[in-house]
């Protein structure tokens, strides 16, 4: 886990980096417009850095009243075009209140043809979820839904 | 007993852009859940997917405890050439599981 | 959590005076029996319409591969004597539990498995729960989908049936309550922010978000009389099996959906 971690940050850490030095971003960080827990702001930073981050293009598909927080659907799409100029580079998801703020990051491209990708998720509790696009030309777009859990992801064992 | 779910279309127009569902058996065990005796059971997760196509990579995705069980993964690819596609999911404990489907672009 | 959750929402029942009024034995008009499908929301019933999505298929395709593998002393795959399951299968999981005369008394599928390996393959049983008895006993009972339910129509099941019965209308545990009390008289009202169900066991083996995992029937009863806090039966006691052969004869007509997911 370990490992993971490093190689995943050094990796992000990288590419924010990279992004500074092209000056494909502003230096001005603005901040984001709803207060969000200090564990989900860092892993946010951790993938974009210090740069901007505007609402819009992203898309969360996450029922709003979730039948069981151990199996959650979960769809993200991003209304960009996938040519080899103008793509969508990766996704990055986030929560708020599980034990971790990552749920998944997702590399595309241009021969993925669509930026949509969907998969089942663990939500641990009531909470917002948030969405991170990167492009090809570095920019980075949100979008976060909230989610209502009532049965939360806690497994029962065999019995 | 390891098993995967692939669903590629067997056929599909070039330029189309087909929709790839996967589904690996894998009980993503958090590393969060405690046993009746209070010891932590480890976390033994599938933290990385790939997916190429004729040897290029077209999808990546970084898995994390967040992920269910038995992860399902869709995404799309466009219909280039027909060939092969390769599936590889890694993870904690050397875990490693391949599959591939076939697909003919006209 | 859950647990309390139940228990805290049963003290609540209990002080209304709905768990404490008599016994009605309301059995479920035919016409209004539903499937716990139909009370999913749309997200998990698309689960469980796509074979391609529907975690369940996972044990079903290993189930496949079991059937085909030889086991056991004699040397034999199942498949050996009943061939291809789609077609010698198709029908069996509907009418389970059923009478085996050697012992007696109604068995399950999965004990039926299990005394197949014993009789014919010279194998040794498969552990209840275990993924590869799981598999087995998906990969048959998917050959029924579709296939309306007719366990229980053998007259000599008659006495275990009623005994099922009994079993599914008395009062125990700490909690004072039969299956009927919510199965039956209170279905469509909700526990703890979930839909109270039917009971109706149309889709085992199946895929349970809150187990993550394929589970049998046995399993979601020893949970369920878990959860009114009584002592759970072991499993592959008879009183399961008769619990199973009621609750499939109460089912009688319902198609099978084998593998079902619920949430």
């Amino acid at each position: 886990m370990r490992e993971q971690d490093k190689s995943t940050r050094r990796k992000f850490l990288g590419l924010a980096g990279g992004a500074a030095v092209l000056g494909a971003v502003p230096i001005v960080t603005l901040r984001p417009s709803e207060a969000t827990p200090a564990m989900l702001a860092a892993a946010i930073r951790n993938v974009v850095g210090e740069a901007v981050v505007r609402t819009g293009k992203i898309k969360l598909d996450v029922p709003p009243l979730v039948e069981n927080g151990n199996t959650v659907p979960m769809t993200v799409s991003v209304s960009n075009p996938m040519t080899p100029d103008d793509y969508v580079k990766s996704i990055h998801v986030f929560n708020e209140k599980n034990p971790q703020p990552n749920i998944g990051n997702f590399y595309l491209g241009p021969r993925a043809g669509r930026a949509q990708v969907s998969t089942r998720i663990r939500l641990a509790d009531s909470q917002k979820i948030v969405a991170i696009a990167r492009l090809s030309d570095d920019s980075f777009w949100s979008a976060s839904v909230d989610v209502v859990v009532t049965l939360a992801a806690c497994t029962e064992e065999v019995i | 007993m390891v098993s995967a779910l692939i669903n590629v279309p067997a056929k599909a127009k070039r330029g189309e852009i087909i929709e790839i569902k996967t589904l690996m058996s894998h009980v993503m065990e958090t590393g969060y859940r405690h046993t009746a005796d209070g010891e932590v059971v480890p976390r033994n997760i599938i933290t990385g997917f790939a997916c190429r196509y004729n040897g290029v990579e077209i999808f990546r995705a970084d898995l994390f405890p967040a992920i269910a069980a038995n992860p399902f993964i869709t995404f799309s690819a466009v219909a280039t050439e027909s060939g092969k596609f390769d599936f590889e999911w890694i993870g904690d404990n050397g875990f490693a599981e391949t599959a591939s489907a076939s697909i003919s672009v006209e | 959590m859950k647990a309390a959750g139940t228990i805290a929402v049963a003290a609540l029942l209990i002080a209304a005076d709905i768990a404490a009024s008599p016994l009605s034995a309301t059995e479920i008009p035919q016409g209004e029996r539903r499937s716990g499908y139909s009370f999913m929301s749309p997200d998990t019933k698309a689960m469980q319409n796509d074979d391609t999505a529907n975690p369940g298929m996972l044990w079903v395709r290993d189930g496949e591969v079991q059937w085909n593998t030889r086991s056991g002393a004699a040397g034999k795959a199942c498949a050996d004597c009943h061939n291809d399951a789609r077609a010698s299968m198709t029908g069996v999981a509907a009418r389970y539990p059923a009478f085996d005369r050697e012992l007696g008394r109604p068995v399950n599928l999965e004990q039926r498995i299990n005394l197949c390996r014993a009789r014919h393959q010279q194998a040794t049983a498969l552990p209840y729960e275990s993924r590869e008895l799981l598999a087995l006993t998906a990969f048959v009972a998917q050959q029924s989908r579709g296939v309306g339910i007719e366990a229980g129509t053998d007259p000599q099941l008659e006495p275990f049936i009623a005994r099922g019965r009994e079993l599914f209308m008395q009062r125990q545990g700490q909690l004072n309550l039969g299956c009927t009390n919510c199965h039956d008289d209170n279905w469509d009202k909700r526990l703890a922010g979930s839909a109270i169900t039917q009971a109706q066991p149309t889709g085992y083996p199946l895929y349970r978000l809150e187990w993550q995992s394929l589970g049998s029937l046995q399993r979601r009863l020893r949970s369920c009389i878990t959860g009114i806090r009584a002592q759970p039966y072991d499993y592959g006691a008879p009183e399961l099996v008769e619990l199973e052969l009621y609750l499939m004869s109460r089912a009688q007509g319902m198609p099978i959906e084998t593998p079902a997911v619920r949430p």
